[in-house]
C-alpha cells in the first residue's frame, strides 16, 4: 500500500459527523435520478440498458457507502498565520489561505442542513481557485468561527 | 436621484453649473494647457472634452444623417430634374423609403420630423456631456454620469491597479484621450472619456502622485508641453506626432525596441498558423477528391479573417514600448490607435515566460501577466491586455523583467530578510533602512539570475526540484524540465520541454497555496501543487511532483507567502521615500543609459526618489551578461 500525502503536526478540527446524512441523502437522490433516466434504455431491449442501469446503482451505492468516511476526512485548522483546509479520500485537497488574504466569509445554510442544526462556511479570496469551503459546521461554532477569522483577517489585513 | 452625497466635502461645482455656456472654460484651458491639469485634480467637478458626445457614439450619427442626406440629394436632384424617362419623383413602387414619403407629399411633415429628431438627439448629447462630470480628491477619483439614472462611481486612490490612456484615431485627430483607472474586479474601472490629450498624462501623473503617498507636489516642467505659439493646426500635428511625454518631461526610453522583421515573424510563426495551414491543407484535400469548388468561397472568409488577424497584430505590437517611471512601469502600444498604460508596483500577480515551439530557432519569448483588474482595452491580437512582451529575445526579457523585479519581488525579499535582522536584533533600524533599497536591488538581481537559468534549463539545473523518474509516464518529454523553486521574494515553476514556459508568482501576491492527489498520482506517490493567484491567462499549477517535495514546498511556500504580505507595502509604493531621497540619491546609481538608448542625444533625467528607476535594472543586466 502507498503512502497517502500528509502534512507533518497537522491537529484537524473535524466537521460534525451529522453532515453526513445530507451527502448521502443528496448522493442517493441524484443516483436514483440518473438510473431512473437509464431505464428508459430497457425499452430497446437490448441487454446493456439493463448492465448500464446495474452500473448506475451499484457506483451510487459505493459512493453512498463512502460518504461517511470522505465527510470523515474533512477537516480543517487554524494555524498561527493561515487556515489550512483539506478534504478528500481518493481526490486528496489541501489548501492554505493565509488570514489576510480572505475578502469575505459566507455562512449558508440549506434547509436539510438547517434542520440538523449545522451551516456551511465558505471563504473568498481574490483567487477563484482557492475554493475553499468547510460545510457541516455546527451552526453556533460556525457562527464563533466566522467572527473568529474576520477579526483574524482584519489584524493582518494585506492588500490584494 | 443623484447618488451626490450633501455631506461631501466640496461643494457641488458652484462655477460649472452657473457657466452655460463651456465656451469660455474651454478656451481657457486651450490656451494655458499646463494649468488645466491643476484645475482638473483640485477636488472640484469638471466636465470632459467638449467634444466627447462625438467621440462616444454621436460619429455613427453624424453617418447616419450624412447617408440619409446623400440619399435625399438623388431624390432631389431627380425632383427638379426629371430624368429622361420622364418620372417626376412619383415612385414608391421600389419600397425605398424617401422615394415614398416624396411621392406622397409628405416631404414637409418629414422634414419637420428630422429637424425634431435632431434636436432632441443634439439636446440628449449635449445634457448627457453636462452631467458627466468627475472630480479628483485627495484619497478618491468620482465619477457622475447619466441623464436618467444617474450613476455615482467613487474609487479609492490607493486601490488603483493600472491608470490606461487611450487614444483612438479620431479622438488623437481632435486632441482627446480617454483615461481610465483601472481598479480590481469585474466591470470596476473608472473611464474618463474623454479629456484633453495633454490634462490626460497630467492627470494621470497627478493621481498616480497621490496614490502612492508621496505628500510633496510634483515638479511642474512648463517646458513639457507644446507651447502656445502656432496655429491650432499645428498644435494638434504636434500633439498627433509627439511620443507620450514621462513625469520628467522627457519622452520615455523604451527598454524593448520592437523591430518589424521579428514581429511579422513572430505572427507567422504563431499557433494560429499552425491551424490556419491545417485548414487550408484540408480544403485542398477536400476539393482533390470531390472537385466540389465551392468549398473554396467557404472558406475565403477565413483566409481574410486571418489577413486582419495577422495585421492587427503587427500594427498593434509596432510601437510597443516598455519603461520605467516614478510609479511603476508604463506599456505603450499601437500605432494609430495608441495606448499607453502605467502598472504601479505590486500590481502585477503572475508573471509567465512562454516560447512556443516554432519561435524556438529565434530564441523569442512571449511575456505574459496575470492582473487583478480587467482593462477595456484590448491588447494585441484583441485578448484582454495582459501581455507585456509580445515576442523579444532573451535580452528583451532580462530587461523587462529587469524594470518588474525590483518592485514586485526585490522591495518584499529584502523588507523580510530586515524584519528578520531586526528580530534577531542584529541591526540597528536606522542602519537598515539605508540598506534596504540596495538590499532590494540585490535581491531582485538573484530573483532575475534564477528566472535565466531556468528559462531553459532542465535537470537539477538552476536548483529547480524535478519530477522523479516515475513521473515519466505522466509526463513523457517534460519530466526533467519539470520542476519547481523558490527564489527571493517569488516561486518559480519550470514546465514544458516542448513549449516552455516559465512562470513566476510573487509572493506578496499569492492568494493561497494547495496541493492536490488524485488516485493516480497517489500510486506513483506524486502529488499537484497549486499556486492560486487572481484570474487571468496564467494558472500557477504544476503536477507530477514527489509527494514529499510537493508537502515540503507547500509548507514552505504557505509560510512564506504570509511573511512577504505582511511585508508588502506597494499598495502606498512610495510612501516614506521622501525622507530617504537623500541617501538613496547619494549611494551613486550608474547613469549610464541602456546601450540601445545610450546613443540618443537626450539628457541624462534626474534620477527619481526610487528603485523604479531604469538605473538598477541596467545594471541588473549588466551584470548577466
Amino acid at each position: 500500500m502507498t503512502t497517502r500525502l500528509d502534512l507533518d503536526g497537522a491537529t484537524w478540527t473535524r466537521i460534525s459527523p451529522k453532515y453526513k446524512w445530507p451527502e448521502m441523502a443528496s448522493y442517493a437522490l441524484s443516483g436514483l435520478v440518473v438510473a431512473a433516466l437509464s431505464a428508459l434504455t430497457w425499452f430497446s431491449g437490448a441487454w446493456w440498458g439493463y448492465a448500464l442501469t446495474a452500473a448506475i446503482l451499484v457506483v451510487t451505492i459505493l459512493v453512498v457507502g463512502f460518504t461517511p468516511r470522505r465527510v470523515r476526512a474533512i477537516g480543517y485548522q487554524l494555524r498561527e498565520d493561515d487556515l489550512l483546509v483539506r478534504r478528500g479520500i481518493l481526490f486528496l485537497r489541501f489548501v492554505a489561505v493565509p488570514y489576510g488574504r480572505m475578502q469575505l466569509i459566507d455562512v449558508n445554510r440549506g434547509p436539510v442542513v438547517r434542520a440538523l442544526g449545522l451551516s456551511d462556511l465558505k471563504f473568498v479570496t481574490a483567487a477563484a481557485s482557492s475554493a475553499v469551503t468547510i460545510p457541516g459546521v455546527p451552526a453556533e461554532e460556525a457562527e464563533r468561527l466566522r467572527d473568529r477569522l474576520v477579526e483574524l483577517a482584519e489584524s493582518r489585513r494585506a492588500g490584494l | 436621484m443623484s447618488g451626490w452625497q450633501p455631506g461631501s466635502v466640496q461643494p457641488p461645482d458652484p462655477a460649472g453649473r452657473k457657466r452655460l455656456d463651456p465656451q469660455p472654460e474651454s478656451s481657457r484651458r486651450a490656451q494655458r494647457p499646463s494649468a488645466a491639469a491643476l484645475d482638473l485634480t483640485d477636488g472640484e467637478w469638471h466636465r470632459l472634452h467638449p467634444a466627447t458626445p462625438l467621440l462616444k457614439g454621436g460619429l455613427v450619427f453624424v453617418v447616419i444623417l450624412g447617408f440619409f442626406v446623400n440619399n435625399a440629394r438623388e431624390q432631389l436632384i431627380q425632383f427638379f430634374l426629371p430624368g429622361p424617362d420622364g418620372r417626376r419623383g412619383s415612385g414608391g413602387d421600389d419600397g425605398d423609403p424617401v422615394n415614398y414619403v416624396v411621392g406622397h407629399g409628405l416631404i414637409g411633415l418629414v422634414l419637420l420630423g428630422i429637424v425634431a429628431l435632431l434636436v432632441v438627439i443634439i439636446g440628449i448629447f449635449y445634457l448627457s456631456w453636462r452631467m458627466n462630470t468627475f472630480r479628483v480628491t485627495a484619497e478618491t477619483v468620482e465619477v457622475r454620469s447619466g441623464i436618467v439614472f444617474r450613476t455615482n462611481r467613487r474609487a479609492r486612490l490607493d486601490r488603483i491597479q493600472g491608470i490606461n490612456i487611450e487614444r483612438r484615431l479620431l479622438a488623437r485627430l481632435v486632441g482627446a484621450a480617454k483615461l481610465e483607472i483601472n481598479q480590481a474586479g469585474h466591470d470596476a474601472n473608472v473611464p474618463l472619456a474623454y479629456l484633453r490629450s495633454v490634462s490626460a498624462e497630467e492627470v494621470r501623473s497627478e493621481i498616480l502622485r497621490r496614490a502612492s503617498g508621496t505628500r510633496e507636489a510634483a515638479k511642474q516642467q512648463p517646458g513639457s508641453v507644446a507651447g502656445p505659439g502656432g496655429g491650432v493646426i499645428e498644435q494638434r500635428l504636434n500633439e498627433f506626432l509627439a511620443e507620450p511625454l514621462g513625469e520628467d518631461g522627457q519622452p520615455p526610453q523604451s527598454v524593448v525596441h520592437m523591430n518589424l522583421g521579428r514581429l511579422i515573424g513572430s505572427a507567422i510563426l504563431s499557433g494560429f498558423t499552425l491551424f490556419l495551414v491545417a485548414i487550408i491543407a484540408a480544403v485542398v484535400v477536400s476539393i482533390a477528391t470531390t472537385g466540389q469548388y465551392f468549398l473554396l468561397f467557404v472558406f475565403l472568409p477565413t483566409l481574410l479573417g486571418s489577413f486582419s488577424y495577422y495585421s492587427r497584430r503587427v500594427v498593434k505590437s509596432l510601437r510597443y514600448s516598455i519603461t520605467a517611471t516614478r510609479d511603476g512601469i508604463r506599456i505603450g502600444w499601437g500605432l494609430l490607435s495608441t495606448s499607453n498604460e502605467t502598472l504601479p508596483p505590486g500590481r502585477i500577480h503572475s508573471i509567465r515566460l512562454s516560447q512556443p515551439l516554432l519561435w524556438r530557432p529565434f530564441g523569442w519569448w512571449e511575456v505574459k501577466i496575470n492582473r487583478a483588474s480587467h482593462s477595456s482595452t484590448k491588447g494585441a491580437d484583441n485578448q484582454a491586455n495582459t501581455t507585456i512582451l509580445p515576442v523579444g529575445s532573451r535580452d528583451d526579457v532580462t530587461r523587462v523583467l529587469g524594470l518588474i523585479l525590483p518592485e514586485l519581488v526585490g522591495l518584499t525579499a529584502a523588507d523580510v530578510e530586515i524584519q528578520d535582522a531586526l528580530a534577531r536584533g542584529e541591526r540597528s533600524p536606522g542602519d537598515v533602512a539605508a540598506s534596504q533599497p540596495q538590499r532590494a536591488v540585490e535581491e531582485s538581481s538573484r530573483t532575475l539570475s534564477l528566472i535565466e537559468a531556468g528559462m531553459t534549463s532542465s535537470g537539477s539545473e538552476g536548483g529547480f526540484i524535478t519530477s522523479p523518474d516515475r513521473a515519466r509516464i505522466l509526463r513523457w518529454f517534460s519530466w526533467r524540465r519539470n520542476g519547481f523553486r523558490t527564489a527571493p521574494g517569488a516561486l518559480l515553476l519550470r514546465k514544458g520541454a516542448i513549449w516552455r514556459q516559465l512562470v513566476v508568482v510573487p509572493l506578496p501576491r499569492l492568494q493561497s497555496v494547495g496541493v492536490r492527489q488524485g488516485p493516480i498520482l497517489r500510486r506513483l506517490r506524486l502529488a499537484e501543487l497549486e499556486l492560486h493567484t487572481v484570474q487571468g491567462p496564467i494558472t500557477a499549477n504544476i503536477g507530477a511532483i514527489d509527494q514529499d517535495d510537493a508537502r515540503r514546498f507547500f509548507e514552505t511556500a504557505s509560510h512564506d507567502a504570509v511573511a512577504a504580505a505582511q511585508a508588502d507595502r506597494t499598495h502606498r509604493w512610495l510612501e516614506g521615500q521622501a525622507s530617504q531621497g537623500t541617501p538613496q540619491a547619494s549611494q551613486g546609481m550608474p547613469q549610464t543609459q541602456d546601450p540601445a538608448a545610450a546613443d540618443q542625444a537626450h539628457p541624462t533625467p534626474p534620477a527619481p526618489p526610487s528603485w523604479a528607476a531604469p538605473a538598477p535594472s541596467d545594471r541588473l543586466t549588466g551584470e548577466q551578461r
